[in-house]
C-alpha cells in the first residue's frame, strides 16, 4: 500500500510500462510527473531531459519514439497548445508516444492551480487536419497508473500518439493504492522482413504490426509531408487518400477494444454521464440519491474520451429518459452526448467552469 | 573520391531528379556533407540525418540512411530525442537559416548550451527559399526580399557568434565556392564530441540573388570567392570588414551532455542498490 498522488501514479505507471525517455517543461499542475521521472529514470537507465519549451519536449519525445524508445511528456493547457503541431507530426509519421495533459482552467494562462476539463476538444482537434486521436481520462490515483500503462500499449499497437487527459484534481489528490507488482507490456511483433522488402507504411501495418525505428539499419525516412508507403512525399491524390484512410482505420478498426467505459444501472430512467474528476462527484450523487429516494440512478463514465463510440454509447443510453452530463467546461462532451441521444430523452447538463469541482449537491439538485 | 562511392549514400532510384533549382547551392553542401561522412569512415547505418522544413531540409530525403524530416524549426529537438535514444548514431542536422535561426532559434541556442553531441550544418542562403524568397534572420539590412520590397529594415544574425556565445564547442564557416574546405570543416565537426556548427554560405540565384541583382549562380559563387577571408589570415580585424570570414572560428572542449548524463545514471543506480 502506498499513499500517492495521481501525478506520481502516472509517472510510476509509465515507468512500469517501460517508458525510458521523458522530455518536458515545467507547468502546473503537471510538474510532479516530470520531477518523479527526473528522479526515477536514471535508476532504470532511462533518460530524463528538461527541454527549453513544450515544442522541443514533444519533438524530443517523437525523436526518441521513432528511435524505438517508449517516450512520454507531461504538460497542461498552455503547453498542450504548444505541442499540437508535434502531435500532428506523430500521427502523420506514425510515431508512438504519450502526452499527459493535466488539465487546468483556460484559455491562455487561465487558472494554473485550478481544475478544468476544458481540453476535451483541444485533445480531439488541437492539431490541424483530419486525423485520428486517442485520449484516456483517469478518475482516480490507481487509474492514473493503469491508464498510463494502457496508453503505452495503445500507442505501440496503433503507432500513434496517445493523450492522457488527466485534470488538476486527479493529478494532485492523494489516495492509498496498491499498485500491481507486474503489468503485461505489449511489444510490437519482431521485424522479419529485410531492408529491401520493408516498407515503413506498408498496407496492413497501421496497427498490430512490426515496424522499424531509427538505428536498426532499415534506413527509414520519416516526414510530416503526406507520403507513400515507402515514406517519401507525394502529391498523388490516390495515395493521399490512401494515407489518410490508413490513419483513420487505426480507430475505425479498433474501436471496440479502444473504447473503455464504466457503467452501472443503465436501465434506470435517469443516467448521469461523466468522466475524470467530475465522475467522482457524479458517483457520489448517485449513491446519495439512491439512499434518500430508494430509486436507482444510472451512471456512465467515459474512460476513453476519444475515439467517441457513437453506436456503443447510443445503445448503452437507449433506455434513459433523462441524461445528465456532468463536466467542468461549457459543455464540450455534452455536445457529443447530444448526438447519441436521438430518441426523446431529456438532456441536462451540469457544468462548472469557475475552477471549482462540481459538488454532489449540485448534481443532486437536478436529479 | 570516386563518384560511385558517393552514390552509396544517395537514394538514387525514384528520388531523383531532386527539387532544387538550377544553380542552387544546397547540392554543393550536400555533396560536401556526404563526402565528409564517407571520409570520416562512417557507413550508411552509422548516421541519422535530421532536418526541419525548407529547401535545405529536403536533403535527408536523398540520403540513404535513417533520415528524419521533422517540423519547421524542430530538427534540433527531434535530433535530441534520436541521439539520446541511440548515442552510437552520428546525428547530423541540416537546416536553412529561417528554420534554424527564426522559428528554431530557441532550440538552436539551448542545444549549443546543452552540448549534446551533434553536427549542425546551416545552409545560409540569406532568405526563405522554400516559401519564395522572404526575408530571414540572416538577410542583411538594406537587402531585398519578397517581404522586404523596400529593403530589409532589420539587422541580421551572425549564427556563428550566437552558437559560440551559447556554448557550442565547435563553430566554423565556409561557402559553397570552397567545397573542399567545407568538406574538411564538416569532417572536423563530425569528429568533435559535442555541439558543432558549420555555417555554409550558399547561393539562392532564383530568389535572393535575383531580387538583389547578384547575377546567376556563377556570379554569386565568384562573389563568395572574392569576398571571403580565412580566419587564419586575419592580422588586423579591419581586414575582415565587409568580408565573409571562413575557417574554424571556435574550437574548445566542454563536457558533453550524454557523457555527463551517463554519470548521473551510474550514480542513481549505485544509490538505488544502497537502499
Ligand atoms: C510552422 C510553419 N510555419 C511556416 C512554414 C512555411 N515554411 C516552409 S519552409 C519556410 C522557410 C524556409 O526557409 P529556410 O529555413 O531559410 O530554408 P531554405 O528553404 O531557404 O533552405 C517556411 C516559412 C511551415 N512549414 N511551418
Amino acid at each position: 500500500m502506498q499513499l500517492l498522488s495521481g501525478n506520481e501514479a502516472t509517472a510510476l505507471g509509465a515507468l512500469k510500462a517501460g517508458v525510458r525517455f521523458f522530455a518536458g517543461y515545467p507547468i502546473t499542475p503537471s510538474t510532479e510527473i516530470a520531477e518523479v521521472m527526473a528522479e526515477e529514470l536514471p535508476k532504470v537507465g532511462g533518460i530524463f531531459i528538461q527541454m527549453e519549451d513544450e515544442i522541443a519536449s514533444i519533438c524530443a519525445v517523437i525523436g526518441a519514439g521513432a528511435s524505438g524508445m517508449r517516450a512520454m511528456t507531461a504538460t497542461s493547457g498552455p503547453g498542450f497548445s504548444l505541442m499540437q503541431e508535434g502531435i500532428g507530426y506523430a500521427v502523420m509519421a506514425e510515431v508512438p508516444c504519450i502526452i499527459v495533459n493535466v488539465q487546468r482552467g483556460g484559455p491562455a494562462t487561465g487558472l494554473p492551480t485550478k481544475v478544468s476539463q476544458a481540453d476535451v476538444m483541444a485533445a480531439r482537434w488541437g492539431t490541424h487536419g483530419d486525423h485520428p486521436i486517442v485520449a484516456l481520462a483517469p478518475y482516480s490515483v490507481l487509474e492514473s497508473f493503469e491508464l498510463t500503462v494502457k496508453a503505452v500499449e495503445f500507442s505501440l499497437r496503433l503507432r500513434m500518439p496517445v493523450i492522457i487527459l488527466s485534470d488538476e484534481i486527479i493529478g494532485h489528490m492523494r489516495e492509498v493504492v496498491k499498485l500491481p507488482e507486474e503489468v503485461t507490456i505489449y511489444s510490437p511483433p519482431p521485424l522479419t522482413k529485410s531492408r529491401d522488402e520493408y516498407y515503413h507504411y506498408d498496407d496492413d501495418t497501421n496497427f498490430d504490426a512490426p515496424y522499424a525505428h531509427f538505428g536498426q539499419g532499415y534506413r527509414i525516412h520519416l516526414t510530416g509531408l503526406t507520403h507513400r508507403k515507402d515514406g517519401f512525399p507525394t502529391n498523388d491524390p490516390k495515395i493521399i487518400k490512401w494515407k489518410l484512410d490508413r490513419l483513420l482505420e487505426k480507430i475505425t478498426k479498433n474501436r471496440e477494444w479502444l473504447h473503455l467505459v464504466d457503467y452501472q444501472d443503465l436501465d434506470s430512467d435517469t443516467v448521469i454521464v461523466s468522466y475524470g474528476s467530475s465522475a467522482r462527484s457524479a458517483l457520489e450523487a448517485k449513491f446519495e440519491y439512491e439512499q434518500r429516494h430508494n430509486k436507482k440512478i444510472g451512471f456512465l463514465r467515459l474512460i476513453t474520451i476519444w475515439p467517441f463510440h457513437y453506436q456503443k454509447l447510443q445503445s448503452l443510453l437507449k433506455n434513459a429518459k433523462r441524461v445528465i452530463v456532468v463536466e467542468m467546461n461549457q459543455g464540450q462532451m455534452t455536445r457529443e452526448i447530444s448526438r447519441v441521444i436521438k430518441h426523446n430523452a431529456e438532456l441536462i447538463n451540469v457544468n462548472r467552469y469557475d475552477g471549482e469541482l462540481i459538488t454532489p449537491e449540485e448534481i443532486l439538485a437536478v436529479l | 573520391m570516386k563518384i560511385p562511392e558517393i552514390f552509396e549514400f544517395i537514394r538514387v532510384d525514384e528520388r531523383l531528379p531532386h527539387i532544387l533549382c538550377p544553380g542552387c547551392g544546397i547540392g554543393s553542401a550536400m555533396n560536401a556533407m556526404v563526402r565528409a561522412i564517407i571520409e570520416s569512415g562512417l557507413k550508411n547505418d552509422d548516421v541519422c540525418v535530421v532536418s526541419g522544413i525548407g529547401c535545405s531540409s529536403r536533403i535527408p530525403g536523398y540520403i540513404d540512411a535513417d533520415t528524419f524530416h521533422t517540423l519547421h524549426g524542430r530538427a534540433i529537438p527531434s535530433a535530441t530525442g534520436v541521439k539520446l535514444a541511440h548515442p552510437e548514431l552520428e546525428v547530423i542536422v541540416i537546416a536553412g537559416d529561417g528554420d534554424l535561426l527564426a522559428i528554431g532559434g530557441n532550440h538552436f541556442i539551448h542545444a549549443a548550451r546543452r552540448n549534446l553531441d551533434m553536427t549542425v550544418i546551416l545552409i545560409n542562403n540569406f532568405n526563405y527559399g522554400m516559401t519564395g524568397g522572404q526575408a530571414s534572420p540572416t538577410t542583411p539590412q538594406g537587402k531585398y526580399a519578397k517581404t522586404a520590397p523596400y529593403g530589409w529594415t532589420e539587422r541580421n544574425f551572425d549564427a556563428c557568434a550566437i552558437a559560440q556565445a551559447s556554448g557550442a564547442v565547435f563553430v566554423a564557416r565556409s561557402t559553397t565556392y570552397h567545397v573542399t574546405h567545407l568538406r574538411t570543416l564538416i569532417k572536423q565537426a563530425i569528429k568533435k564530441k559535442g555541439f558543432a556548427l558549420v555555417e555554409v554560405i550558399s547561393q539562392c540565384p532564383t530568389l535572393y540573388g535575383r531580387l538583389n541583382r547578384m547575377g546567376d549562380a556563377v556570379k554569386m559563387l565568384e562573389y563568395f570567392r572574392d569576398n571571403t577571408i580565412s580566419i587564419s589570415q586575419i592580422k588586423d580585424p579591419k581586414e575582415a570588414e565587409g568580408k565573409i570570414v571562413i575557417g574554424v572560428l571556435h574550437d574548445v572542449e566542454a563536457p558533453e551532455y550524454y557523457e555527463t548524463y551517463k554519470e548521473i545514471i551510474r550514480r542513481a543506480q549505485a544509490q538505488k542498490h544502497h537502499v
